[in-house]
């Protein structure tokens, strides 16, 4: 067991690393911008998250994952708490988590440059995270999980999930 | 939640793929928004209640959902009419809520209106692409819209318990963005070249807990399991 008077805020955020997006596991918490605060109170830690989408099935199993990891780190004493206060924005996501993102086959959130207002603005180019190209097209606005758009390449003709920029 | 229930019914039924998987997540985001609205309502009465109470364990006078929420979702049309309204709605209500004077629904808010934007984009487009599409498209969007029309006007009732949460600026006056939601609709339906519907039936007594006769239906499906094996976890 590890001793307690070694809790710190950087070894917390350190173990949270392993805690993986469980829809996305290639993905940690931190690197989705999930976890906004760690308090560490003597032997105790409370780690605050806030949910990406109201609706995120995954928030539940976000917060078990949390739990347990911690636990089996010999931290006993772990509560997670939800703030919605300020509300989560893909401008969280990590660089590096773009990057993982990228790599595993989602086109990462980009910069809209339209105007979300505007109705009949062409949907965003994003670029194809196989082959690269922006000949690409929005197939519909929502994908496999709510946090994601479907779209497809014209150039390697691969289906694709984007990660749905939210601000 | 009992909209989203409506868009749920859509799950392995979407006219395409594509929209099977966006009306269930339409459905899931209103889910999302509900359960912390009632984790809330919880809280704050402080009974020790859980967001499951009010969920699975009210009968139907006890809910005060608007009567347009749980009309059928008809064909595809007639989903897309409803969803335009409420989310049109929803997209004014919620911006200004985000400045509530009560913080957990100035969050609340905040967090929200980012999904409802998607969902009214969704209803809007639906509502362009059928209305100045096939003449059958544009003739069953018409039909839907004009089969909800009126139910619209219920969003702006207001009652005593809206008054007093008004006076303390923790809610809002919808009426203060009628005219805003009126116009914009009507731009609306004037870009899918449909016809602004005659104002017919108009459905009011949601909020004291009177309903059409679709939501008892909704909830003895809803309810089901949770009256059948009370306590029962999964």
């Amino acid at each position: 067991m590890k001793v307690l008077k070694d809790l710190s805020k950087e070894y917390i955020y350190q173990l949270l690393e392993a805690v993986k997006d469980p829809e996305i596991p290639v993905l940690s918490l931190k690197d989705l911008g999930v976890v906004r605060d760690v308090i560490v109170k003597r032997s105790s830690v409370q780690v605050i998250i806030t949910p990406t989408y109201s609706g995120c099935p995954a928030m539940k199993t976000m917060e078990d994952d949390i739990v347990n990891h911690l636990n089996s780190n010999g931290i006993e004493k772990v509560k997670v708490i939800t703030t919605l206060s300020p509300a989560w924005t893909t401008d969280w996501m990590t660089e590096e988590g773009k990057k993982k993102l990228r790599d595993y086959g989602i086109a990462p959130p980009e910069e809209a440059t339209e105007d979300k207002s505007a109705l009949f603005a062409e949907p965003q180019k994003v670029e194809c995270p196989k082959c690269g190209s922006r000949n690409t097209k929005l197939i519909s606005q929502f994908g496999s999980t709510a946090c994601k758009a479907l779209y497809k390449c014209d150039d390697c003709e691969e289906p694709f999930d984007y990660f749905k920029c939210l601000k | 939640m009992i909209l989203g229930h409506r868009m749920s019914q859509w799950s392995s039924k979407g006219p395409i793929l594509e929209e099977d998987i966006a009306m269930s997540n339409i459905g899931l985001d209103l889910f999302g928004q509900c359960r912390m609205m009632f984790s809330y309502a919880a809280e704050v009465e402080g009974q020790g209640k859980t967001e499951d109470d009010w969920a699975y364990k009210r009968p139907e006078r006890e809910f005060y959902n608007v009567i347009l929420a749980e009309q059928p979702n008809g064909h595809f049309g007639t989903t897309i009419a409803r969803q335009l309204l409420f989310s049109l709605w929803a997209n004014f209500m919620y911006r200004e809520l985000m400045s509530s004077n009560d913080q957990t629904i100035a969050a609340f808010a905040t967090k929200s209106i980012k999904e409802i934007k998607y969902h009214l984009r969704h209803a809007s487009q639906w509502l362009i692409r059928l209305g100045d599409g096939t003449p059958e498209s544009h003739q069953k969007m018409q039909e839907g819209l004009s089969s909800l029309w009126s139910y619209r006007h219920e969003l702006f009732d207001i009652d005593e318990v809206d008054e007093t949460l008004i006076a303390a600026a923790i809610a809002v006056d919808p009426n203060q963005f009628k005219e805003e939601y009126e116009n914009r609709l009507k731009e609306l339906i004037a870009e899918a070249t449909l016809q602004i519907p005659e104002e017919g039936y108009r459905a009011k007594g949601g909020k004291e807990g009177i309903h059409s006769e679709h939501l008892g239906h909704i909830l003895s499906e809803f309810q089901y399991l949770v009256r059948a094996y009370p306590d029962a976890k999964w």
